[in-house]
C-alpha cells in the first residue's frame, strides 16, 4: 500500500501563505492571552496556591460547596467539576482551586484543612464518633481489625489482620474508585466474613467524599519552578541549536530553533484559548513537542544535504522543494501515526494527562508544519540573500560529505 | 545463513533474555524462576518501581531554616567573648548581634585594644576581624564564609537524620528523605501509600527543643510589660521572658500568660535517655510524657531540685513555656512532662524527644498527596492508552508494510522489552509523565522504520535489486536516525539536568526508550531483512 507518490508541489513558492498562516494561528492565541491582561495561564505549580481534588458519592451541589467557601472567607476559590476516567459520564469528581494565602508564615496547609473543615460541614462527616471508612490507611484498619478480633484468631492472628486491611482498602479504592457507600459492597472481598462486616458497620461510618489529590505550592517554590522550567527549556534548545549548527550548518540549527519556538509559542497561545492550565506535566508536553519538531525538521534537512550534493546546478529552492516532496510521505505517515497516538492519550489518558495530550495534539499538528511551512523557508530566504551578496550556502559541514559518499553508492 | 548473520541474531536473543530476566525473573528475595502467573505478576511487581503519582503516597518539600541555627552559633560566640572580655580585663562598650553572622563591639577602650584583637584571632578562629565603618573604636566580627558553609552543611545532615529517625519511628512504609537538589537548604519527603501526611507534618516539624529553666521569680504574669513592671523595667541579669499558656483542665481555659526564667537552663533534650507516654494522674482521660535522664545529667538534677523545693520549675518546649510546677522534693533520674495531652500528642512527643531536637525550624514548602485510588486511575488509563495506541499503530504498520510491517512490529515490541528492562535494572521509577515518555518512544520507533521503509521503497522504484536497496536504504537512514535521535536526547539530558520531578521522570524513559530505538530499529530490524534476503528467491520481490 502507497499513499504518496511521486509528489510534485512547490513549497517555497507557497511560502508567503504559511508565513500568514502561522501569523493567523498566533494571533488567534495570543488574542485570548491579551485579553487575559498578557498573563498565561499558570497552574499552581508555577503561581503556587492549594488545589484539592474531592470525590463524592453522588453529584454533589456546586453551589453548596461555592457557599460554604465563600462563609468560610474564601470567596476567591475555583470549582470545577471534571469527569472521570472510568465512567466519563458521572459528575462526582470536583476540583478545588485557592489562591496563595499571602505570603506570610501560616501553615502552608491551613487552605487544604479549611477545605475540608467545609466539606465536613456542608457534607457530614458520617455518624459522629466514628471514623469515616472512606478515608482511612490500611495500617489503621489494622489496628482497628486486630483489636476486635471478628475472625476470632486471638494470638495466632499474625499477618492475617493486615492483609485483610490491605485487601479492603485495595477493593475500596480500584474496585469503587477510593469511595464505598454500602458495606455489602465489600461482601466478595478475598476472606471477608459476616463477622467482618459487621464489626466494620459498627466501628467505621461512610463518609459522602474522599479526598483524592492535594497539590500545595508556596510561592516561592512556585517561582523557582517557574524560572527552573524556562531555565531547561532554554538549555535544550540551545543545546538543539549547537548539535545541528555542528551536523550541518549554523543557519540550519537557527532555522530549526525558530520553527520550534514558532511552535511553542502557538501551543502557548492554544493552552490560552481553551483554558488549559500550563502545568509541570505540560512542560514536559511543550519539551516533547519540540524535539518531535526538531525530528520534523531534521528529516527534511538531512535530505537537502544529501539533494545539494546530487543536484548541483540546480536552484537552491528546488532542491529543497524536491526534499520536501521526497519525504513527504514519511513525514505524513509519521505525524499521521503520532497524531493518532496523542489524540488516543487525549480521549484516554484521563484527566491527570489531558492538558499534555492536547499539547501534543497541538503540537504534532503545528510541529510538522513548521518544518516545511517554516524552518525550510527561512533557510531558503537566507540564500537568497546570500546569493545577493555573492557566496550562497549550499554545502553541508564535513559530516555532509561522508553522507554524499554514502549517497552516491 | 551466513555465520555472521547467525552471530547477529545470537546477540539478539542474549539481550531478549536479559530483558526477560531483568523483568519477570527476578524479585526483591533475588532470582526467582516464575513457576505460576502469580509469581510472575509478583516479580513484574517488585522489579517496576511506581512513582508516588501511580501508587499513592505523599511528597513534601520542606526548608531548613539554616540561618537559624547560624544565629543560634552568633549568640554562642557573643556569650563566651562576653566572659573572656570579663577574663582578659578588657574594655568595652556594647556587644551586639548585627544578624546571624555579624558581631559588633563598640568602644573598645584604645589601651586594651590590643588584647581585644589578639583574643579575636587567637580563640575565636571562625570569625573574621575588622574596624566597624563609621564607629571610632569600634570592631565588626564577620563569621568566615567556609565556616558559615560548613555549619550550615552540618544543620542540613543533622537535619536529615532526625527527620529520618522520627519517621521511622512512624513506622511508615519506604519513606525517602533526601536533598531536593534544588536549593541548597531543602528537604524531600516521601511517604508512599500515605493518603493523610497531616500526622507526619506534625512529628517531622515538632522542634523538640526541651529544656527546664528554674522560674526566676517564681511569677505568672499576663503580659511582657506586666513582667517588665514588677521588676522595675529592667530584667533581672542572666534572665529571659517566655511565653507559655496557664495551667487548666481544659484547653479552651488555658490562657497565654508570661514567665521570667533564668537563661542557663538546668537540663535539656540531650541529656534524655528515653520518654514514653502515659496516662495522667492529675488530669483523667489525658496523657503526660514521662522521661528518663542520663547517669550525668541525674547526678546534677538531684541536688539541684533538692536545694530549690519550693521554687518553681519550667518545662520549655521550643520556646514556650508547656508547664510551670513547683518543685516538691528532690528528682533524681526521671520527670514527667504534663499538660492536655491526648495519648496521640503524648505518643508523637515521646516520639520527637526520643530521636532528639532538629537544629533549627523547618517550613513546608510544597505538599502534593495522591490518594491511593487516584493511582489506581492513573496507572489502568496511563496503561489502556500506551497499549490502544501501540495496538493500533502495529494494525496500520502491518497494512501498510505488509511483511516489512511486522518486522517493524517485532522491533517495537523489543524497544519496549528493553527499556522497560533497563528501567528494572537501574531502579528507574516509572511516573505519569514517564508513561507519556513510553508513547513518545513509540512514537519515535515507529519514524524510524518508516524513515528506513519509505528510503526502501524508493530505492526499488529507482530499480535497485532488493537487496541493495535494503543495503542503501539502511545506510542512508541510518545518519537521520542518528540526528533526530541525537537531538532529542540532547534535549532531554538538558531537561534531566535542570528540570523537576515530573520533567525528570519523562526525560528518564525518553532517553532510555531512544537508545534501545536506534538498537532494535537499525540492528534488528536489519538482521531480520538480510535473514529474509539470504532465503528470497532472485526474483522475487520484496514484501514492503
Amino acid at each position: 500500500m502507497e499513499l504518496f507518490r511521486n509528489v510534485n508541489v512547490d513549497w517555497m513558492g507557497k511560502a508567503k501563505y504559511f508565513v500568514a498562516v502561522s501569523l493567523i494561528l498566533l494571533a488567534v492565541g495570543w488574542a485570548s492571552v491579551a485579553r487575559n491582561h498578557w498573563s498565561l495561564n499558570y497552574g499552581i505549580d508555577f503561581r503556587g496556591g492549594t488545589l484539592v481534588y474531592v470525590r463524592f458519592s453522588s453529584a454533589p451541589p456546586l453551589d453548596k460547596i461555592r457557599k460554604g467557601l465563600a462563609d468560610a472567607g474564601l470567596p476567591n476559590s475555583s470549582i470545577q467539576q471534571i469527569s472521570d476516567i472510568s465512567d466519563p459520564s458521572s459528575k462526582n469528581d470536583v476540583v478545588i482551586g485557592l489562591e496563595q494565602q499571602g505570603q506570610g508564615d501560616e501553615a502552608l496547609d491551613a487552605g487544604k484543612q479549611k477545605i475540608v473543615d467545609i466539606l465536613h460541614n456542608s457534607f457530614g462527616g458520617g455518624e459522629a464518633g466514628k471514623s469515616d471508612f472512606n478515608s482511612i490507611t490500611p495500617a489503621d484498619l489494622a489496628a482497628y481489625l486486630t483489636q476486635k478480633d471478628p475472625l476470632g484468631l486471638g494470638t495466632n492472628a499474625g499477618d492475617r489482620y493486615n492483609q485483610l486491611a490491605q485487601k479492603l482498602t485495595g477493593a475500596r479504592d480500584t474496585s469503587y474508585g477510593g469511595i464505598v457507600s454500602n458495606f455489602d459492597q465489600l461482601k466478595s472481598v478475598d476472606g471477608v466474613t459476616p463477622g467482618v462486616l459487621n464489626s466494620l458497620s459498627s466501628g467505621f461510618s461512610l463518609g459522602d467524599f474522599t479526598i483524592r489529590n492535594v497539590d500545595i505550592v508556596g510561592p516561592k517554590v512556585g517561582a523557582q519552578l517557574r524560572r527552573q522550567a524556562i531555565l531547561a527549556t532554554l538549555y535544550a534548545l540551545g543545546g538543539m541549536l549547537v548539535y545541528i549548527a555542528f551536523r550541518f550548518e549554523w543557519v540550519y540549527g537557527a532555522a530549526a530553533v525558530i520553527a520550534v519556538f514558532h511552535d511553542v509559542l502557538i501551543t502557548l497561545g492554544f493552552f490560552s484559548l481553551f483554558h488549559y492550565e500550563i502545568s509541570l506535566t505540560v512542560i514536559a508536553a511543550l519539551l516533547t513537542l519540540v524535539g518531535y519538531s526538531m525530528n520534523d525538521t531534521i528529516v527534511i534537512f538531512d535530505r537537502v544535504r544529501e539533494n545539494l550534493r546530487l543536484m548541483k546546478r540546480e536552484p537552491f529552492a528546488d532542491i529543497v522543494n524536491k526534499s520536501i516532496n521526497q519525504t513527504l510521505s514519511r513525514t505524513i505517515l509519521t505525524s499521521g501515526l503520532t497524531f493518532l497516538t496523542v489524540l488516543v492519550l487525549y480521549l484516554m489518558g484521563g484527566e491527570v494527562l489531558r492538558a499534555f495530550a492536547f499539547a501534543m495534539v497541538v503540537g504534532v499538528v503545528v510541529g510538522t508544519y513548521s518544518s516545511f511551512g517554516i524552518a525550510a523557508p527561512i533557510v531558503v530566504l537566507w540564500n537568497k540573500y546570500r546569493g545577493s551578496q555573492g557566496s550562497p550556502v549550499r554545502s553541508g559541514s564535513a559530516a555532509g560529505k561522508r553522507e554524499a559518499a554514502v549517497a552516491r553508492r | 545463513m551466513s555465520s555472521q548473520l547467525t552471530w547477529k541474531f545470537v546477540l539478539i536473543l542474549i539481550v531478549i533474555l536479559v530483558c526477560l530476566f531483568g523483568i519477570f525473573g527476578m524479585n526483591q528475595n533475588g532470582p526467582t524462576f516464575p513457576t505460576s502467573g502469580a509469581v510472575l505478576k509478583q516479580n513484574l511487581a517488585d522489579r517496576i518501581r511506581l512513582g508516588l503519582d501511580l501508587r499513592g503516597g505523599s511528597h513534601l518539600v520542606l526548608q531548613v531554616q539554616v540561618e537559624e541555627a547560624i544565629g543560634q552559633r552568633c549568640d554562642q560566640a557573643i556569650d563566651q567573648l562576653h566572659k573572656q572580655i570579663r577574663d582578659k580585663k578588657i574594655i568595652t562598650g556594647e556587644i551586639r548581634r548585627v544578624d546571624d553572622s555579624h558581631i559588633l563591639v563598640r568602644d573598645v577602650d584604645p589601651n586594651t585594644s590590643g588584647a581585644f584583637r589578639d583574643l579575636v584571632n587567637n580563640q575565636f578562629t571562625d570569625w573574621s576581624l575588622s574596624p566597624a565603618a563609621g564607629e571610632q573604636n569600634g570592631y565588626l566580627l564577620t563569621m568566615k564564609p567556609s565556616v558559615m558553609a560548613d555549619f550550615g552543611k552540618d544543620a542540613m545532615d543533622q537535619s536529615i537524620e532526625v527527620i529520618t529517625r522520627r519517621i521511622n519511628a512512624l513506622g511508615l512504609t519506604e519513606p525517602t528523605i533526601a536533598f531536593t537538589g534544588r536549593g541548597a537548604d531543602e528537604i524531600l519527603v516521601e511517604l508512599p501509600g500515605e493518603g493523610d501526611p497531616t500526622r507526619a507534618k506534625s512529628v517531622i516539624q515538632a522542634g523538640g527543643q526541651l529544656q527546664y529553666n528554674l522560674l526566676a521569680d517564681d511569677q505568672t504574669y499576663p503580659s511582657q510589660i506586666a513582667a517588665l513592671a514588677a521588676h522595675g523595667g529592667v530584667l533581672p541579669p542572666g534572665s529571659m521572658i517566655v511565653p507559655g499558656s496557664s495551667e487548666a483542665a481544659v484547653p479552651s481555659d488555658q490562657q497565654q500568660v508570661y514567665y521570667i526564667l533564668d537563661r542557663a537552663p538546668i537540663i535539656t533534650g540531650q541529656d534524655m535517655r528515653g520518654a514514653t507516654p502515659e496516662p495522667s494522674t492529675s488530669y483523667p482521660g489525658q496523657y503526660d510524657v514521662k522521661f528518663t535522664l542520663s547517669t550525668a545529667a541525674a547526678a546534677r538534677f538531684g541536688p539541684f531540685t533538692e536545694s530549690n523545693i519550693g521554687h518553681r520549675m519550667a518545662i520549655v518546649l521550643d520556646s514556650k513555656v508547656h508547664t510551670a510546677p513547683t518543685i516538691q522534693g528532690r528528682i533524681d533520674d526521671s520527670g514527667v512532662i504534663t499538660g492536655n495531652f491526648s495519648q496521640q500528642s503524648a505518643q508523637d512527643l515521646s516520639l520527637v524527644l526520643r530521636a532528639g531536637a532538629l537544629p533549627a525550624s523547618i517550613k513546608y514548602l510544597e505538599e502534593r498527596t495522591v490518594g491511593p485510588s487516584l493511582g489506581a486511575d492513573s496507572i489502568r488509563a496511563g496503561v489502556r492508552a500506551s497499549l490502544g495506541s501501540i495496538i493500533v499503530v502495529m494494525i496500520f504498520l502491518v497494512i501498510y508494510y505488509r511483511l516489512s510491517g511486522v518486522n517493524a512490529v517485532v522491533a517495537l515490541i523489543l524497544n519496549l522489552l528493553i527499556l522497560v528492562a533497563f528501567m528494572a535494572y537501574v531502579g528507574a521509577v516509572l511516573t505519569l509523565p514517564g508513561i507519556a515518555g513510553v508513547i513518545l518512544t513509540i512514537g519515535m520507533g515507529v519514524d524510524s522504520n518508516v524513515l528506513v521503509f519509505e528510503r526502501i521503497r524508493e530505492e526499488l522504484r529507482a530499480g535497485k535489486a532488493p537487496a541493495a536497496a535494503v543495503e542503501v536504504g539502511f545506510d542512508r537512514a541510518f545518519l537521520t536516525i542518528i540526528d533526530t535521535h541525537v537531538t532529542t536526547i540532547v534535549s532531554a539530558v538538558f531537561l534531566f539536568l535542570f528540570g523537576t520531578g515530573p520533567v525528570r521522570g519523562f526525560a528518564i524513559t525518553l532517553v532510555i526508550g531512544l537508545i534501545a530505538n536506534v538498537f532494535t530499529s537499525i540492528y534488528v530490524s536489519r538482521a531480520i531483512f538480510d535473514f529474509h534476503l539470504s532465503r528470497m528467491d532472485r526474483q522475487e520481490q520484496l514484501s514492503i
